[in-house]
């Protein structure tokens, strides 16, 4: 089964990064879903929560408040970048 | 004991306390620096990833941005100096101060009026000193820069650039915007670094990308334009972070080094000095001997007689 490998960076430091299933983001058109085999886009993401459901089936839902920012999704490689970040739930890695 | 030994001693006492006080700083810098390398490090993947995108949207799109375009006329540059809050950091703030001047003789030399943007307190004393006027100062943070004074500079700076695209004559408005700090490339080699930024050159680290290097072609959302339109100016925020944040090793790497020889120096000076006493020491007993024994010879000669 396909997987996206997801990189959630802000300005300071990394916070999350990992296989996951699907990744739902706002963007400024309005709400946007990753799932695998998503064709390349570059998109500004609008204020409002991003939600990583990661590969690891046990695992908790990542949920990330965002003040903006913008995504990358190219080749399963699904790359966020925000200003500032506040991570609601779900484990944070560094 | 005599007055020179007491003196000498003196002297030992005073060189010893200030060699616990560089011997601090020396160990101060040391554990900031490692914070001050892991930042650089944390910011390496933002960095990246804006990178990315931006030539991303260079490479695709023909977008004439404000940003990239090159002014016909210019008229005035800015220059932002990055230097440090504090002193006892050896040639740090001097050498960049330096590069700064240097840069600002070759913009006047080529017609331009130069506008100094200065952050750290060492620079901002420097010209006030000599009574340069300051377009833009910021201080307080040269040794551990957070994201938020990265773009409160870069801000400042995207405005005043910005003002210069209409075709009304402001006073704050500048054309060119260069950037003045320190790479810091290791523990010992730090080096001055001029860099343009903007109009914004994109440049590529890797000249010749590898076939997987090649980016897909995207779809933008909203537009094109919108979308570069939001990530140039971070683009220019995450330069000077990068600035500020090796501007900060730079300064620490040089304040540690400029401490530990200050400490050398101080043990060489106890040595000298320590010398000195026992040889100050070793003449008082010789004398005082050579003055009994002179006292105890003139007696007894005394009595013979």
């Amino acid at each position: 089964m396909p997987q996206l490998q997801v990189e959630f960076v802000s300005a300071d430091r990394k916070i999350w990064s990992g296989p996951a299933v699907r990744v739902i983001v706002r963007t400024v058109d309005g709400e946007m879903g990753v799932l695998p085999g998503h064709s390349p886009i570059l998109a500004l993401m609008a204020a409002g929560p991003v939600r990583i459901r990661p590969a690891d089936k046990d695992a908790e839902t990542v949920e990330v408040q965002v003040d903006g920012g913008f995504l990358s999704v190219e080749h399963d490689r699904v790359t966020l970048v925000s200003d500032s970040a506040t991570v609601l739930s779900g484990t944070s890695v560094a | 004991m005599g007055a020179q030994l007491r003196v000498y001693r003196q002297r030992i006492r005073s060189v010893q306390a200030m060699k616990k006080i560089t011997r601090a700083f020396e160990l101060i810098a040391a554990s900031r620096m490692v914070k001050a390398q892991q930042r650089t490090a944390a910011s390496a993947p933002y960095t990246d990833a804006i990178t990315r995108a931006v030539s991303a949207v260079a490479t695709y799109s023909t977008e004439n941005h404000p940003l990239t375009m090159e002014k016909r006329e210019v008229r005035r540059a800015a220059v932002l100096l990055v230097t440090s809050d504090r002193g006892l950091a050896g040639a740090y703030s001097s050498s960049i101060l330096k590069a700064g001047e240097q840069l600002s003789e070759l913009l006047r030399a080529e017609g331009k009026e130069v506008a100094l943007y200065v952050t750290g307190r060492k620079g901002i004393a420097y010209h006030r000193f000599r009574h340069h006027e300051l377009a833009g100062q910021w201080s307080g943070f040269s040794d551990s820069p957070s994201f938020e004074n990265a773009r409160e500079v870069s801000n400042t700076l995207i405005n005043a650039f910005l003002a210069s695209m209409d075709d009304k004559e402001d006073a704050g408005e500048v054309d060119e915007i260069h950037l003045v700090f320190t790479r810091f490339v290791t523990m010992v080699t730090q080096v001055s670094e001029v860099v343009r930024l903007l109009p914004l050159e994109i440049v590529e680290d890797d000249a010749t990308p590898g076939p997987d290097d090649v980016l897909p072609l995207y779809e933008f959302e909203p537009s094109p334009a919108a979308v570069l339109d939001a990530l140039l100016p971070r683009y220019v925020e995450s330069r000077i972070y990068n600035a500020l944040l090796q501007a900060a090793a730079s300064e620490l790497a040089a304040r540690q080094r400029a401490m530990k020889s200050a400490t050398d120096n101080a043990e060489e000076m106890i040595r000298r000095y320590s010398r000195l006493a026992n040889t100050a020491r070793q003449a008082e007993i010789t004398q005082e001997i050579s003055e009994i024994v002179g006292g105890s010879n003139a007696l007894s000669e005394a009595s013979d007689a």
